[in-house]
């Protein structure tokens, strides 16, 4: 039996793993165009600011990989043949396969603005991008990021950290704020601007300028100012990366179209993690989750059913973390998704950028943010599944404290500032 | 079908080393940094003077235009790097600066060091061999401070002791500034400047003031062997009263380490106390991030750790049957495992090598691959402590910080990634993993010993297993468990 997986994420490394420890004698490849061994794309980043160098982003010894007995296979795949059950590959000969998991990422969103393909113009998702990144910056005093997400921060604090003068263009009316309610969102433009960036809000990009030789001089808002710049940072979101099944007869909408066993519409052939869409056929839309960690359990999952154990995937309780600057955010469960029937409860400290949502229903809580604040997940997803009163939670407050000893602790401003917001 | 752009994708990621980007300069230094830096330079010049023994006006004023000067420009400088910075992890550049990394430079700074110990440790040796008496100097300079702590003449080893006492508060107060957004971290720093202050420093100095046994008294035997060696047990003994407190003292230390260590885990001690590890939490974070990470590594520490601890062992075992039986058991071979003891692990091990390759293997050489205290405490704290560090379910993204600036090379993140408890022997408390985790995973905690891991509860099995199959539990790369499979 040969599995083939397109892609070394974390969903397609996931997968081969969990193949190889339910399946010893089966042949695996794992087969990326972007690079040979897996590294962490969330620590892209730390590579650009110095904190970590390229192979410290790389989880695993490059050795393991043969101990494992997993092939590794450094090419760009440009057609899968579900009738034949072969991949073609770029510049390199056909590869048969039996079983074959689609594990193809993500990639940025362009909206088609003028001027988006020309030189010194990227988003952030690869090293591809980061290569690029390089050569870039050597020409570059000042950067113009459009779309307010947390690529564009990343992005953002990047370039600020070799003394590029950066702008930062967000669509909306305050960073993020179509997942952050309005006073988190808020903190972070505070942060932003208070770190020397330049954070223009309520501003779209119109076009971007160039000059003869198609490099990038400048980009023209809609509110009509023009803002020079040699490199233009394009992170409005990503997109499941679907390109290879154009031509193919398997089924796609935004992303893969698998069923909750992870199978798509051709025989033999699964999709996991960045690039999937999940069929629910119950609910009024699809699932598509673009995070690390569904990544990693769509990927023990589809290793599971790859390897003739049946499953259906399960979500789970929402989660999420995420780092502006200097300040760290967690979330768990659903906050700013109107429930119905929701409330929501807010705590700042007064002088540090510290703060607690608690959002809940008559029905117990459903959600929680933190900024500056951490706490534990197996503790906030028990309250949001067992679905603890309000004031249930705000009493164990303490048990979700997550901050490293010695940390100042803040359960008893939090609790009263909070009982006092419910009454 | 693909995006062209991917296609055209020409470059090896693992050839072409990212290194530095490209960068603009930085703004102009403030007038209270020049300020500094110009009292540094002055220091340094007006210490050089002195080495080539122009008199700066004799005893205390030589030392403040020197030493003095140097370390309160020193400590200027570090307060103001981070002063105007926000609070939080402060790592841009680590890897691009030269200083910092195996480059010409780091490789010259660890020879420096390396050098600096070996006149020290071997003055004598090397000035019979013909070297000029270049300590001599230096140690001079010291004598107003020696006459008011010690009642007596400078030496080489009180030349020693204020430098290494300096680095630690110095770089203490580069701690206390790049961490100031961490208790944790600042808690332990100031801990760490109290113990080599008062504890190795300052109160040593009274002993000798007046003329008691000497004894630091954050040392603990086995690593500072020789305190409970017959040669320094009989020191104790024939002190009187106050020499048995200080024997007392030595003895409580060691009985005193399992049960702190079943507490709080082996940092009470590697972090928080101990000289040592001390210097390397100060003086070696600049380093942390250049410990070896691999399978390789990992199998030459716990060879070399352990081996340094039967050492040790039979060292003491063997001076001990030598003393009681009056030298019939081993004879002089006994008085040779104890100058081979003191030679390769005591000065070349823990000093030369220890500290002085700070800059290309990381700031915890000594502290990892030999000192037989950690292998102790790293025994207990592997089967029978309460401390873990427990990692936040699925929140992990594995970058890789926590693994990269680990000291003791232990892949924190293998751990976290897998939502387990990181149990290890090697690891010293540091928290410095907690502190650079970008998505708040791991948190050092003192729970009940018997949930940290499975089979926890029953430590003798461990210990037993972990002999046995030493890779379940020692290093591993993200899932080493598939290893098995
Ligand atoms: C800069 C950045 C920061 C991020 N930060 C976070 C974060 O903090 N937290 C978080 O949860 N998530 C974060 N993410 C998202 C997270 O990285 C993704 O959700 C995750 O990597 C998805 O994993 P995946 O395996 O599904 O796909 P990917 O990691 O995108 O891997 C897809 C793989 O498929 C390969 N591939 C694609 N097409 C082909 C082809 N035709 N032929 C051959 N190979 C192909 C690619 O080479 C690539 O290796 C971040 C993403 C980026 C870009
Ligand atoms: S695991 Fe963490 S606390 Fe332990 S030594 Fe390594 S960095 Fe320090
Ligand atoms: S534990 Fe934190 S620092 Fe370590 S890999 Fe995971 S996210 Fe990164």
């Amino acid at each position: 039996m040969h599995v083939a997986i397109i892609g070394n994420g974390v969903t397609g490394v996931t997968a081969a793993v969990r193949i190889r420890q339910r399946r010893p004698d089966w042949r695996i490849t794992l087969i990326s165009g972007e690079s040979r061994y897996h590294y962490s794309r969330p620590a892209l980043m730390y590579v650009f600011m110095g904190h970590m160098r390229y192979e410290d982003t790389k989880p695993f010894e490059d050795s393991y990989w043969a101990e494992q007995r997993i092939d590794l296979l450094r090419a760009w795949v440009t057609e899968i043949d579900t009738e034949q059950k072969r991949l073609h590959l770029l510049d390199r000969d056909p590869l048969a396969y039996d079983r074959l998991l689609i594990a193809t990422g993500s990639k940025p969103n362009r909206f088609g603005w003028p001027g988006q393909d020309l030189e010194g113009v990227q988003g952030l998702w690869g090293l591809y991008d980061l290569k690029r990144l390089y050569d870039t910056a050597a020409r570059t005093e000042q950067a113009v990021i459009v779309g307010g997400g947390l690529i564009g921060i990343e992005l953002a604090e990047m370039l600020h950290s070799r003394n590029i003068d950066v702008t930062f263009l967000v669509r909306e009316r305050s960073y993020w704020d179509n997942i952050l309610p309005k006073e988190e969102s808020g903190m972070i433009n505070e942060i932003i601007r208070a770190a020397g960036i330049g954070l223009r809000l309520e501003t779209e990009l119109k076009e971007i300028v160039s000059d003869d030789s198609r490099r990038c001089v400048a980009v023209e808002t809609g509110n009509g100012e023009r803002i020079s710049c040699q490199l233009v940072g394009l992170t409005a979101g990503v997109s499941p990366n679907i390109d290879l099944l154009r031509e193919s007869s398997i089924e796609t909408k935004r992303g893969v179209l698998v069923d909750s066993s992870l199978r798509t519409s051709a025989a033999d052939v699964w999709a996991a993690g960045d690039c999937a869409e999940i069929l629910r056929p119950e609910a009024d839309r699809n699932l598509i989750q673009q995070v690390w960690y569904t990544g990693k359990l769509q990927g023990e999952l589809v290793g599971d059913v790859i390897a003739g154990e049946e499953r259906a995937y399960d979500p789970g309780i929402w989660f999420n973390s995420a780092k502006f600057l200097d300040l760290e955010y967690q979330t768990y469960g659903q906050v700013n998704m109107d429930v119905p029937g929701e409330k929501n409860l807010f705590w700042r400290h007064p002088d540090q950028q510290l703060a607690v949502r608690i959002v809940y229903t008559d029905d117990g809580v459903v959600g929680v943010n933190l900024m500056g604040l951490r706490w534990r997940h197996e503790v906030c997803e028990r309250w949001i599944l067992d679905k603890r009163p309000v004031h249930w939670v705000l009493e164990h407050l303490a048990e979700a404290n997550f901050d490293p000893e010695f940390f100042r602790r803040h359960e008893p401003a939090i609790q009263s500032a909070l009982r006092e917001q419910i009454a | 079908m693909i995006d062209e752009t991917l296609s055209n994708y020409d470059f090896d990621e693992e050839d072409v080393g990212f290194g530095a980007p490209p960068m603009l300069p930085d703004a102009p230094l403030s007038w209270a940094r020049r300020l500094s830096a110009i009292g540094i330079a002055a220091g340094l010049f007006l210490l050089v003077l002195f080495f080539f023994g122009i008199d700066l006006g004799g005893g205390w004023s030589a030392l403040f235009s020197t030493l003095g000067l140097l370390s309160l420009a020193t400590a200027l400088w570090f307060y103001l790097d981070f002063k105007d910075t926000e609070p939080g992890i402060k790592h841009d550049r680590t890897f691009f600066r030269a200083i910092q990394n195996r480059s010409l430079l780091g490789w010259s700074l660890g020879i420096a060091i390396s050098g600096f110990y070996i006149v020290l440790y071997f003055y004598d040796e090397l000035q019979a061999k013909g070297l000029p008496a270049v300590l001599e100097r230096p140690i001079r300079l010291l004598d107003p401070l020696a006459e008011l702590t010690q009642g007596g003449e400078s030496s080489r080893w009180f030349l020693y002791g204020v430098l290494y006492t300096l680095a630690i508060v110095l770089f203490g107060v580069r701690m206390l500034m790049k961490y100031r957004h961490n208790r944790y971290q600042r808690i332990r720093t100031v801990s760490v400047m109290f113990f080599q202050f008062g504890f190795a420093w300052f109160l040593p100095n009274l002993l000798i003031y007046f003329k008691r046994p000497y004894m630091e008294f954050n040392g603990v035997w086995p690593l500072k062997h020789d305190y409970l060696w017959p040669g320094g047990v009989d020191g104790f003994l024939g002190a009187g009263n106050f020499g048995i407190f200080l024997l007392v003292w030595a003895i409580g230390l060691v009985v005193a380490t399992p049960i702190l260590t079943y507490f709080y885990g082996k940092r009470w001690y590697c972090s928080w106390v101990c000289g040592c590890g001390g210097l390397a939490e100060t003086f070696g974070d600049p380093w942390r991030q250049q410990s070896a990470k691999s399978t390789g590594a990992w199998h030459i520490e716990r060879w070399l750790v352990h081996g340094v601890l039967i050492a040790v062992l039979v060292v003491t075992l063997a001076l001990w049957g030598n003393h009681l039986t009056d030298g019939r058991v081993f004879g002089s071979s006994a008085y040779t495992l104890k100058q081979w003891y003191g030679f390769y692990i005591g000065a070349i091990f823990s000093g030369v090598v220890g500290v002085g390759f700070y800059p290309v293997l990381g700031n915890r050489i000594w502290c990892r691959f030999g000192c037989p205290q950690a292998a102790i405490l790293g025994l207990w704290q592997r089967v029978f402590s309460r401390f873990r560090i427990t990692t936040n379910g699925g929140q992990c993204i594995s970058c890789g910080n926590c693994s990269t600036y680990c000291e003791m090379g232990i892949d924190v993140r293998a751990y976290a990634q897998n939502g387990e408890n990181i149990v290890r022997a090697s690891c010293v408390g540091c928290g410095v993993c907690s502190a650079v985790c970008p998505r708040g995973v791991l948190k050092l905690e003192n729970g009940s010993f018997a949930d940290r891991f499975e089979g926890a509860d029953e430590p003798l099995r461990a210990l037993r297993e972990s002999f046995e199959k030493p890779e379940i539990y020692g290093y591993r790369a993200w899932s080493e468990r598939n290893r098995q499979a």
